[in-house]
């Protein structure tokens, strides 16, 4: 069916072109005049007014289907610095599109009006140094408006991460995100060295790191509301790049050089749900930087926690070296008693199926 | 007694040069017509090509429009082409969605608009317009074409190897282009990819020498700097432009086939792929960015710069007015030259560089902004109380005009490097660059083509067609790529294959839109055939064009309808005077042309015009010296 409907459009499409090129040579020689001026032909006025309708249909379609669009773009932000990119975004936008459409209108307004007309000569004008230097000094004035408070929210957004920022680590492979904490007891993310890959071990954790002993991996991202969050983000083999749409964050996954970005989730999941009035609305991680095949479906779902809700979450994770004990062989000599904490008394049979759950 | 004398010898000299090159013109038809050095047969074969690779890029994104519209759709009925790139499910292979993103912006960036634009015209305009009987050097020129044959052939050939072309994205960026064992399309067809853009270096570095060089040396006399039409002077920042920059795509490809083949760490550091630790250390990723950057960025002023001098050139023209702000329009494109090479970073504002750089880069980048609306402005008053005939030329030309505000005025939102956060990589990226160095340069192309096909093969194209061709492709191009900003705004990424793992039923929000998107393309792509058509047909059908169709004062209308080699069958004409006095007060015509003196046009002249009047003895003069220069 819809093939039938595009051969008869294409068909209707060169008919309508012969008819329309028929009657105007048709027209022409009725009219009696291979206009002695061969270069404007009777289109001339067509096309002139067909410019200014084209800007008028383009302003009402263009407003309508802005409306029309604008319930489906992103909510609004779920971070502190997003509500004021945000809002950036929306002012500059408002000055851009200013900007858009008296040019565009000028443009297409000239066009209808100065169609040619035999009875008219040009008018030759070929400088005016002072509305040149208006329409340098303005557009730089905006320009520089723009640019200074963008930099100070760059500035602000980039800074250094507070202290008692809770620090998660996303590492992007192909094709999925591998989550770590840093655990209750420190607070501090132990070293992970790519050559100690293993099957279980998919991140490579070095334990002979006493940092490392508490750190816990997950499947899914959770975040506790209204507290900094810093994401120390590293990538396995490619590059990736971390995209939390709701939460305005983005920033690259590069192999051999740690990432990082800080910010504050300020709308729980719950919120957001009953906000958007979608009991199964989850927040996510995409990918933005193109990696391969899985590109696409490189995702995996935040969830945003009152902070008690969040305390509660860390503290029934269990660390990596609790539910992969093996591990311990590779602690060091004078580490093993402080390692040996983390492990359970009553030693799981063996580790396999946990720790194949946790990759 | 001794200047008769002398007069008379440059005139034997003449004569004897002219049977000279009377020989040339009993060359066979391998040499006047394939390996051939006159700059207008180099200019042709450019454009040809450029026509063809514009239709297997504009293909490509049709195919992967489809699947992007219509993600349901079953492509069983393409698999006679594709075989099997379409799985058994009848669904397009998802790597090979990525090679086709990956050639369409590289046949696209490189292929059609720096070759197929920048290569036609600057090889056909220049010595046309300063006035020469060819290139610097015929021999290079030639071949830099052949080269860029060569890569062409190269590139074409990795659509059809086994592990498909290069997939990573037109900017390659390794570790995904190092690693063959990260995605097929990063083995031998990577190896393809970079193989041939180091020939089309090449042949772009030959090309811009000869230009500088014919720019600066061959300029007939009287033809000052400041007589240049603009086109000429945005030909001359393009080449400028991409001899310094493509030597640095040039080292970061090389660098990147040191890493694939001889075992370097240029860019790759602590990798863990396909259950394997490579030994690599110590190299950055980030490194190829710069560099890819370093010519990235001013890549898309080669792009842009030639459309808007041809522009400058078609606007003033058919609006029978000098363009207005004829230095303020070298200045901005001089401004926007020099400010190319100092903004590539605003493509790496979230790779983890250094957020002070990230600040460096956006105050600079807004600063490319000013020049560039200076030359909007322009345009626009060019227009102001004009008498426009709307030529398809002209029509591309207003186009052109629309689409570098429309796409440009989204580049103060991208350029702000704490809105880019958001933006990056999405959809909205998409549709900035592809109104304001996509459309905006196709449509350069395309006026081009309109307004100098009379010259390039003595007929003329079909106007109706033309319009219609314009309406089409200028209502179609905004309707593919105006919505899809909203699309950005809703935080899409580009190169999805689909959008399902965006969920909360964020895909089924703009499915409709996609589809409208899609189906645009379509449109918008099927309404090219009536170019090429048109095109085709002229070549050999057409109507057999007048001397100066379009009433223009630049001095390629001056030749014969026909050039032969050597351009002028006589003297090389002498220039006297700027190439816009369109519509002059006093004049008889409304045009003026570049070789008629002023002591021709005493009606006309200027108060200070009059004072030239002393000068075209000193023009005139240089005659003998300027023939001499093509003594061989």
């Amino acid at each position: 069916m819809n093939y039938l409907i595009g051969l008869l459009a294409i068909v209707f499409f060169f008919l309508a072109v012969s008819v329309i090129t028929k009657s105007v040579k048709l027209n022409n020689k009725l009219s009696g005049t291979e206009e002695e001026d061969s270069t404007v032909d009777n289109f001339n006025n067509a096309n002139g007014i067909g410019m200014l309708i084209f800007w008028l249909l383009f302003v009402i379609l263009g407003s309508w289907s802005f409306l029309h669009s604008k319930p489906d773009f992103l909510p609004v932000a779920a971070s502190e610095h997003g509500v004021r990119t945000d809002s950036m975004f929306w002012t500059s936008m408002a000055v851009v599109t200013f900007a858009f459409f008296i040019s565009n209108t000028l443009l297409f307004y000239f066009a209808f009006k100065y169609r040619f007309n035999k009875n008219r000569k040009a008018t030759f004008y070929p400088v005016n140094h002072k509305l040149e230097l208006i329409w340098t000094v303005v557009p730089a004035i905006v320009m520089a408006i723009l640019v200074f408070t963008g930099w100070r929210t760059w500035r602000d957004i980039t800074s250094q991460a507070p202290s008692n920022s809770a620090v998660i680590e996303l590492t992007g492979h192909q094709f999925g995100w591998y989550v770590r904490y840093a655990g209750v007891d420190d607070s501090q993310l132990g070293n992970v060295n790519y050559k100690l890959i293993d099957e279980t071990n998919s991140l490579g954790i070095d334990f002979t790191d006493k940092n490392s002993f508490d750190d816990f991996t997950a499947t899914e991202l959770h975040l506790p509301k209204g507290q900094p969050v810093l994401l120390k983000i590293r990538a396995q083999d490619v590059l990736h790049s971390v995209y939390l749409p709701f939460h305005r964050v983005k920033m690259d996954a590069v192999p051999g050089m740690p990432t990082k970005f800080w910010f504050i989730p300020t709308i729980s999941t719950d919120e957001m749900r009953a906000k958007l009035g979608k009991p199964d609305f989850n927040f996510k991680v995409n990918c933005t930087e193109v990696c391969g095949r899985g590109h696409f479906g490189m995702s995996i779902t935040v969830f945003v926690d009152e902070p008690e809700d969040y305390k509660k979450w860390v503290a029934e994770q269990k660390p990596f070296l609790a539910t992969n004990p093996s591990y311990l062989d590779k602690v060091p000599a004078n580490l093993k008693a402080k390692a040996g904490k983390y492990i359970p008394t009553e030693p799981i049979a063996t580790d396999s199926t946990e720790a194949v759950s946790v990759n | 007694m001794s200047t008769a004398i002398s007069t008379a010898e440059e005139v034997h000299t003449h004569d004897h040069d002219h049977d000279h090159e009377h020989e040339h013109h009993e060359l066979g038809f391998i040499r006047t017509y394939i390996f051939s050095e006159d700059h207008k047969t180099i200019a042709k074969q450019y454009l040809i090509s450029g026509i063809l690779w514009a239709f297997l890029g504009g293909s490509l994104s049709i195919i992967f429009r489809l699947q992007l519209g219509f993600p349901g759709m079953s492509m069983e009925w393409i698999r006679p082409l594709l075989g099997g790139w379409i799985d058994e499910s009848g669904k397009l292979d998802k790597e090979f969605y990525l090679a086709m993103v990956t050639m369409h912006g590289t046949i696209m960036v490189f292929f059609v608009l720096t070759a197929g634009l920048s290569g036609t015209f600057s090889n056909f305009l220049i010595p046309l317009q300063v006035g020469a009987r060819d290139m610097a050097s015929g021999f290079i020129n030639m071949l830099s074409y052949w080269f860029f044959f060569l890569s062409s052939v190269i590139m074409f050939s990795s659509l059809f190897i086994e592990t498909g072309p290069a997939s990573g994205g037109w900017v390659i960026y390794p570790p995904l282009s190092a690693l063959p064992q990260a995605m097929p399309g990063s083995g031998l067809g990577m190896t393809l990819w970079l193989t041939s853009m180091t020939f089309f270096i090449v042949s772009s570095l030959m090309g811009g020498i000869n230009y500088i060089c014919t720019i600066i040396n061959l300029r007939t006399r009287g033809m000052t700097f400041t007589r240049m039409p603009l086109t000429i002077w945005s030909f001359f920042f393009t080449a400028v432009l991409g001899l310094l920059s493509f030597p640095v795509l040039l080292s970061a490809a090389l660098l990147l086939i040191f890493d694939r083949s001889f075992g370097t760490s240029f860019y790759l550091s602590e990798i863990y792929i396909q259950g394997q630790a490579l030994p690599n250390v110590g190299g950055s990723a980030i490194l190829y960015q710069h560099l890819f950057w370093f010519l990235g960025h001013p890549e898309v002023y080669i792009v842009l710069l030639p459309a808007l001098g041809m522009t400058s050139e078609i606007i003033a023209t058919n609006s029978r007015k000098p363009i207005f702000g004829y230095r303020a329009m070298i200045g901005s494109m001089m401004g926007i030259t020099a400010l190319a090479f100092i903004v590539w970073a605003h493509h790496m504002f979230v790779t983890g560089m250094n957020p002070f750089l990230g600040s460096v880069f956006m105050f600079l980048t807004l600063i490319i902004a000013v020049p560039s609306a200076v030359k909007a402005f322009n345009y626009i008053t060019t227009l102001w109380k004009g008498n426009l005939v709307f030529t398809p030329a002209m029509l591309f030309s207003i186009g052109l005009v629309s689409m570098f505000i429309s796409g440009g005025v989204t580049g103060i939102i991208l350029g702000n490097s704490a809105l880019d956060i958001n933006l990056h990589d999405t959809y909205f990226v998409v549709a900035h660059f592809h109104l304001v160095m996509g459309a905006a340069s196709f449509f350069g192309l395309m006026a081009g083509v309109y307004h100098w096909f009379p010259k390039m093969f003595g007929r003329m194209m079909n106007k109706s067609l033309g319009y219609i061709h314009f309406w089409f492709t200028f209502v179609g191009v905004y309707m593919v790529f105006f919505p899809m900003h909203y699309i950005g705004i809703a935080g899409f990424p580009r190169r999805y294959y689909t959008f399902t793992a965006l969920g909360n039923d964020s895909m089924a929000a703009f499915t409709d839109m996609n589809m409208f998107i899609s189906i645009a393309a379509i449109i918008t792509f099927g309404a090219q055939a009536i170019f090429a058509w048109n095109f085709f047909y002229s070549i050999f059908k057409g109507k057999i064009a007048p001397a100066n169709p379009w009433k223009s004062n630049t001095l390629e209308w001056t030749t014969p309808i026909n050039p032969e080699h050597g351009n002028w069958p006589g003297e090389i004409p002498a220039v006297y005077r700027w190439p816009y006095d369109y519509s002059k007060p006093g004049a008889p015509d409304d045009f003026i042309p570049q070789n008629v003196p002023h002591s021709a046009t005493l009606e006309s002249n200027l108060p200070e015009e009059n004072a030239e009047i002393a000068r075209e003895k000193d023009i005139d003069g240089l005659l003998g010296a300027q023939n001499e220069s093509y003594k061989h």
